[in-house]
């Protein structure tokens, strides 16, 4: 009980605090004149259009409203002066009402999921988690028919591995996962930034890592030239070998402190999503980011309406909304991942088209990088398992006084109660 | 009669929200994805014995730390004027009034490489150390964050010890120590029990803690715990019976601190 409701005030700390970086947008190379050019085209954006204005009018009257369950920041919510309040837009133009809410990792969305007694309608899993829940029945298929802006999604990100036959999810957004780098300390040409960088014992004590076994055990598999979904018992072990190995030069696993560690100067190196690693980038300048040329993961968020969802019509309603041009274009505008949508892509500023963060050539998707799909559950036990040891391994000085010390401490209080004990009652006695 | 209705409203609390969660933590450990009986996740719980050992041991330190802190804070507290002790007592309690996770993530940045701390040592040309992501600074968010929770139960009891018994004592030709072991710590023994089973219950439990302020490698059971969850295997059933496990050892250690509380004052 305590335990989800303290990570959940950690979610909304953490939405918190990036609420306040989310504000100064995305672009990376911001010169002066693209600022005016983003308020018009935001302005432009505010004017909200619908390709179909009928088709939402079906549940006007109808009073209903659908539970929407996202990441933290992953929708334009229209702080940002200009910017599309989407959610608001949507129940102004239908009627229906959206709950939102959000997690902070795909894990903490299976386990709501699965224990059950909450009911979501839309929610926006990552690729593996898609196709897990898939093999779960956790999820149910989409009615096309109902989505007519799939239209919008480009060729490259339907069909994919998680969802072969492209029946459960629509794909929202998409990034890599790369090196976010401190330039001024750091002297080495972009090139030459590989994943061994996180490994150099120059820099121990200066680097951080992710702080959840599937990102981490990627960057080690890749590194040792396995496949990321790898389930290979061997391969694996291998992997966790490496990040022990890494473990020297690791100051500490985290997730979103990233923002605050590196922000600050804390730390020089740590892998990220590329999406959050140029929210970084904008307010602190020294900083670099680099996708590693020996390959990376590539991750895809897509939408999907769990098994159980009460309002599936609505659901692809909301879907739909979601992939009208102006609205996917104001969200990706906001939350500066890349997008899969072409009529969105079409919408952005030349240098974030251009810029190779966001979107890497086709050449180096297709050779380069790799889609998670889900690993076996005797994988996943094998690489939680190895994961806990890896982390709760201690350095051997410590270990060699610990246990002694707290056995003694342990037999001496046990012995002080019973001496206390036996004085007591012999004073009772008499 | 008439009392076990008033108790009513909190007695239906009690079975709804920790009787009931309670039997199915034991049941969740006690059976497997399948619903069959199990003693596997039991028995599996061993194999991270050295976690347990590291959580015991930190709290441990953490609690010995609050009590040396707090008990001569707690008996300075209770000497004072009455309107000074309300005073006192609200400035004890002021870090309390801010969101725990806040507090924490704020000795992130204090205790940072390039936090306050190191830059101001940096100033007298000390440093910088590494303050973060080690266990000492996983028990200085421990002790920051409990010894409230310490100095309150002392306060309230040595409140109680009148003035005239500590003169009494001297007038006999107490020392100043015979003074403070022979009647102060005898008298605030209940207090003292109390004060340390609530500064280490949630301190052997914590996952925030040491998942902010350890870096992610000082994993206590607290840690253990959530991995079992929002982990990458899902697996409520070992995160039961690690929780199973824990109460066990919480109520061990609370049944031998209870022997040192007076017979009527006993706690459990």
């Amino acid at each position: 009980m305590i335990l989800k409701r303290i990570s959940r005030y950690a979610a909304l700390i953490m939405a918190a605090a990036l609420a306040a970086s989310a504000f100064s947008g995305c672009g990376g190379s911001a010169d002066t004149s693209a600022d005016t050019e983003e308020e018009e085209k935001t302005a432009e954006a505010q004017t909200l259009t619908v390709s179909d204005p009928e088709y939402y009018t079906k549940f006007k009257d109808a009073g209903i409203s659908i539970n929407v369950y996202n990441w933290g920041e992953y929708i334009s919510t229209g702080a940002e002066a200009g910017t599309l309040d989407v959610n608001s837009e949507f129940t102004k133009l239908t009627g229906i009402k959206v709950n939102y809410t959000n997690y902070a990792t795909n894990e903490e969305l299976y386990a709501k999921l699965k224990g059950g007694g909450a009911s979501y309608d839309v929610i926006i899993p990552s690729d593996y988690m898609i196709s897990k829940m898939i093999k779960e029945n956790m999820v149910q298929p989409l009615d096309f028919e109902n989505i007519p802006n799939f239209k919008y999604i480009m060729d490259n990100f339907r069909n994919m591995a998680y969802d072969p036959e492209n029946s459960y999810s629509v794909p929202y957004t998409w990034g890599t996962v790369g090196i976010i780098y401190d330039k001024t300390m750091i002297d080495l040409p972009k090139d030459e930034i590989d994943w061994d960088l996180l490994w150099n014992k120059d820099y121990s004590d200066q680097i951080l890592m992710f702080d959840n076994p599937r990102d981490a055990f990627a960057i080690a598999e890749i590194m040792q030239g396995y496949s990321i979904n790898t389930e290979d018992s061997d391969e694996l072990a291998d992997a966790a070998r490496k990040l022990t190995e890494q473990k020297n030069v690791v100051q500490g696993y985290v997730m979103d402190e990233i923002f605050d560690k590196m922000g600050a100067g804390d730390a020089l190196i740590a892998p990220y999503y590329a999406g959050d690693a140029l929210t970084i980038l904008d307010e602190n300048e020294d900083l670099g980011f680099v996708i590693p040329k020996s390959g990376t993961n590539l991750f895809i968020d897509a939408m999907c309406i769990p098994a159980g969802a009460k309002q599936k019509e609505a659901a692809e309603m909301y879907i739909n909304f979601m992939c009208e041009p102006d609205v996917a274009y104001a969200n990706i505008d906001y939350i500066c991942y890349s997008t899969p949508h072409q009529a969105a892509y079409d919408m952005l500023d030349e240098d974030v088209k251009n810029n190779p963060v966001s979107y890497p050539d086709q050449d180096f998707i297709s050779e380069h990088t790799t889609v998670f799909v889900n690993l076996s559950d005797k994988a996943n036990k094998q690489m939680q398992d190895l994961w806990t040891e890896m982390k709760s391994a201690q350095a051997e000085n410590e270990n060699t006084w610990l246990v002694p010390i707290f056995l003694i401490l342990c037999l001496g209080v046990t012995i002080f109660v019973l001496i206390r004990r036996q004085i007591k009652k012999k004073k009772d006695i008499f | 009669m008439k009392k076990k209705i008033l108790a009513a409203p909190y007695l239906v609390w009690m079975a709804v929200f920790i009787v009931v969660p309670l039997i199915m933590v034991a049941y969740f450990a006690l059976t497997d994805n399948a619903g069959k009986f199990t003693i596997k996740n039991i028995s599996d719980v061993g194999q991270y014995a050295n976690i347990f050992v590291r959580s015991i041991w930190l709290s441990v330190i953490a609690t010995a730390i609050c009590l040396v802190v707090a008990y001569p804070v707690s008996f300075l507290l209770s000497r004072m004027e009455k309107h000074k002790q309300g005073t006192m007592l609200m400035i004890v309690m002021l870090p309390m009034w801010m969101n725990f996770l806040l507090r924490t993530y704020a000795w992130m940045t204090l205790l940072g490489n390039n936090g306050i701390i190191n830059h101001l040592l940096g100033l007298i040309g000390l440093g910088p150390y590494k303050l973060i992501n080690t266990s000492g600074a996983v028990v200085l968010g421990m002790v920051y964050n409990y010894l409230p929770f310490m100095i309150l139960p002392l306060y309230s009891v040595m409140e109680k010890i009148d003035k005239s018994v500590l003169e009494a004592a001297s007038d006999l030709g107490c020392s100043s120590m015979n003074v403070l072991f022979k009647v102060i710590v005898p008298l605030s023994l209940p207090g003292i029990t109390s004060g340390i089973t609530m500064v280490f219950v949630p301190a052997i439990s914590t996952f925030i803690i040491s998942r902010m302020l350890g870096g992610g490698s000082n994993l206590l059971i607290g840690d253990l715990i959530e991995m079992q969850f929002l982990g990458n295997s899902y697996n409520p059933n070992l995160g039961a019976a690690i929780s199973l496990v824990l109460m066990v050892i919480i109520l061990m250690i609370m049944t031998i601190m209870n022997q040192f509380s007076p017979d009527d004052q006993v706690l459990m």
